[in-house]
């Protein structure tokens, strides 16, 4: 089962290296990871998705995040309600003559071409990881020759008011936070 | 931030000797070269105030900072150039975050113009260390030197401690500004650490030990780093549940109380490890089920609910799925623990144990019968020439096992050695560095002669630094563990393990420090207290027995109660029996 979780980190050098550097180190596997600015300057916010089947497993991972230093908060917004996005751009190898074809299979599957010309397009799309997949899928008839896809970002939806944040909140209510974060991996 | 009143126009070097003077440092274990240069000149007007070790190589110095950290709950401080300086101390780095000891690692580092050029003596050591460092530090601007340094210093010995590294260019140590120490708290949003137990923790911890009917208290290190020796001695004798300590563990509990059973594992006690599997509770204290402790697994304790109290969040469920995660320092837990337990003996629990304990076999090499030395032997009898009242340090091997099965310790922070990473050539330099602690405690050195010739230019240090240290090496010609392993494992094919040594009294001799020469039993105690008299390090040499193994143990990965005992009948000669066995 894929685990997404949304990380806000300070913005330092090295913060990407120390990341991967603990899934590497702790053999936890990665499936894709997004970093960019957040709204507050000196922060970034990450969608990390990582592929533990174990819930055990996904607690190690969500603790671990934690326990780095530079990490401020980790939230994971697996079975949360949620927005996901992936962004992607597809070029295809075609003579004017499949323009047309190639056209209706992208507005079809709610995508746009953003450039076309000597003897290639660019498809550019967004949407959750599915429809993305679906789209190569039905494009792969023709000559594919380069796919860059931008890997999950995700918020959840609504005002939050668990904000997993525990900077803000008081001592008891951390040491609370962190007994409910350990049962809801372990003891479930 | 806070303000320091004084204020005055220093150069970086300059900085980092005022920082670690606002850090109580008083010794540095460290090695000069190029791009630290700039502060080891300013070390010139802090002399007075903290005493520089210059060791013969980087990774001694961490280790000594490592000895020196675990001796006295301080924060280790050591310092090298960089390059090949910073990547020495790699080992030594991570040692410490192994076994969770504070340790700052100051490296110079090539000036900012010329980083990612590979400059001469350049290395990305924050990047190399960030997975073996609690965490690591690139200054690049002279105004974050002095909150970087606090920030490191908060870092290392808060929470679980671990070691830190701080990489300091050239120019940003010879550029100058305004010294201002923070005093204020330490501002770091993603540093979390626990507070005051929870009230339904403490509650179902209570439920389930008055529940209890076979329950077994562990103390591991975080014992020893949370200083709550006596508060799981008073958990212990309240509700009359016994403990086992782990190996990094020893000393937190006196192993002469009768409610301590002994060491855990797989060269531990067989009777604590069949309690271990017998028992329907665990309360784990400062431990992090290593699978030198746990064995298999899958058949680990089956019966038990286990509660697990730790400081670290990431360590509940890594290796051992347990029933009550409380995360809390373990003083603190305890304290709010203790008073809501019910009074109780177990007296059949403690019966089957102390029925178990007169199993073992164990002891018995102490009763050879032959005048050849047994390392089980020489270790007693260290025990014995210190009263116990030492601070051991060991190195790696057969001599580290029997270290902690025959040297009984009464006191926290007696015993140092690298468990978890297990580095050969650790005993020396963080026994030096451990005899800085100011301890009016003899320091024993333990090591064998395979970890000796690791790191043994440090006995230069040593002579350089006039420290009271003893050495015993336990010379037995072989890589023993590993011979041991291939006695068992291998069919007694012994690859590269047969050693060969240097003459241990002539190089004394050479590095001008005491040495002596011990063969037969006789002349231990006597050797011991030459020994003692000596004013700066001794060492001396035990010539034991070569294929001696250590017993009872359990295979790696095998069920915990299933102990390879001593397979000699105590009655015959069991010399014999060893040799014999070593060839078969």
């Amino acid at each position: 089962m894929k685990q997404t979780l949304v990380v806000l980190v300070d913005d330092k050098p090295g913060i990407l290296n120390r990341i991967s550097s603990m899934f590497r180190r702790r053999n936890f596997n990665i499936e894709s990871l997004v970093v960019g600015s957040s709204e507050t300057p000196g922060i970034s916010r990450m969608t990390i998705v990582a592929n533990e089947p174990d819930s055990t497993k996904r607690g190690n991972i969500y603790f671990n995040l934690l326990n780095l230093v530079n990490v401020i908060s980790v939230e994971d917004i697996t079975s949360l309600p949620c927005i996901n996005r992936e962004y992607v751009l597809i070029k295809i190898h075609a003579g004017s003559g499949k323009w047309s074809s190639i056209g209706e299979v992208t507005k079809n599957n709610g995508a746009r071409i953003v450039d076309m010309g000597k003897g290639s397009v660019i498809i550019e799309a967004a949407g959750e990881e599915k429809a993305i997949t679906e789209l190569i899928e039905n494009l792969s008839q023709f000559n594919i020759k380069e796919i860059m896809r931008t890997g999950k970002i995700a918020m959840r939806i609504g005002v939050s008011q668990d904000s997993d944040n525990i900077v803000s909140e008081s001592q008891e209510d951390a040491a609370h936070w962190a007994e409910k974060k350990i049962i809801s991996y372990f003891n479930s | 931030m806070g303000n320091s009143t004084s204020k005055k126009v220093l150069t970086g070097a300059e900085i980092i000797w005022e920082c670690l003077l606002q850090e109580k440092v008083s010794v540095v274990f460290g090695y000069p070269g190029g791009a630290i240069l700039p502060a080891y000149d300013a070390l010139t007007k802090y002399k007075d105030q903290i005493h520089h070790v210059l060791t013969r190589h980087e990774q001694g110095a961490t280790h000594m900072a490592d000895g020196y950290a675990r001796a006295s709950g301080k924060v280790g401080v050591a310092i090298a150039t960089s390059g090949p300086g910073a990547t020495n101390m790699i080992t030594g780095l991570a040692t410490a975050m192994m076994d969770s000891s504070p340790i700052v690692c100051i490296t110079g580092q090539v000036s900012r113009s010329v980083i990612g050029s590979d400059a001469f003596q350049e290395i990305d050591i924050s990047g190399i260390a960030m997975p073996i460092t609690k965490h690591s530090y690139l200054i690049m601007d002279i105004r974050e030197l002095a909150s970087t340094i606090h920030e490191a210093f908060y870092v290392a010995k808060t929470g679980r401690p671990g070691p830190v590294l701080i990489d300091i260019p050239k120019d940003v140590q010879n550029e100058s500004i305004e010294f201002v120490y923070p005093t204020s708290r330490i501002e770091l949003p993603g540093y979390y650490l626990p507070q005051s137990p929870l009230e339904n923790q403490v509650k179902s911890a209570v439920e389930l030990i008055d529940d209890a009917k076979k329950p077994i208290i562990f103390a591991g290190h975080g014992v020893l780093l949370s200083g709550a020796s006596s508060e799981i001695i008073e958990l212990s004798e309240k509700s009359g549940v016994p403990i086992a300590t782990t190996l990094l563990g020893i000393g937190s509990v006196p192993d002469s109380h009768p409610l301590v059973l002994g060491m855990m594992g797989m060269h531990g006690e067989a009777w604590v490890n069949r309690a271990i599997q017998e028992a329907d509770l665990i309360i784990a204290c400062g431990m992090r089920f290593d699978d030198r402790v746990t064995g298999n697994l899958k058949t680990y304790s089956p019966h038990s609910k286990k509660i697990h109290i730790d400081i670290d969040l990431s360590e509940f469920n890594k290796n051992v799925h347990v029933d009550l995660p409380v995360h809390c320092d373990v003083k603190i837990f305890l304290k709010a623990l203790n008073p809501q337990i019910r009074e109780n003996n177990h007296r059949s629990w403690l019966k089957s144990i102390s029925i178990w304990q007169q199993d073992s076999h164990q002891r018995d090499i102490i009763k050879t019968g032959s005048t050849t030395l047994m390392g089980a032997q020489v270790i007693r009898k260290i025990w014995e020439g210190t009263k116990g009242d030492a601070i051991v340090v060991t190195d790696v091997g057969q001599h580290q096992m029997l270290e902690a099965q025959y040297f009984n310790h009464e006191k926290p922070r007696t015993l140092i050695t690298s468990g978890g990473l297990g580095t050969m050539g650790f005993s020396l330099p963080a026994g030096i560095g451990a005899s800085f602690y100011g301890s009016d405690k003899e320091v024993w050195i333990i090591v064998g002669d395979g970890s000796i010739q690791m790191t043994i230019m440090e006995l230069a240090t040593a002579v350089q630094e006039h420290v009271n240290i003893n050495i015993a090496i336990i010379n037995n010609g072989y890589l023993g563990m590993v011979r041991q392993w291939q006695q068992m494992f291998y069919d007694a094919r012994y690859a590269e393990t047969p050693i060969s040594s240097p003459d241990y009294v002539k190089v004394s001799e050479a590095y001008g420090l005491s040495g002596q020469r011990v063969t037969h039993i006789d002349e231990i105690l006597p050797a011991m207290k030459q020994a003692q008299h000596v004013n700066g390090p001794s060492l001396i040499e035990f010539v034991v027995e070569q294929h001696d193994m250590v017993y009872p143990m359990v295979p790696s990965g095998a069920d915990l109660h299933q102990m390879i005992y001593r397979p000699y009948n105590n009655n015959s000669d069991i010399l014999k029996q060893v040799k014999e066995e070593a060839v078969k």
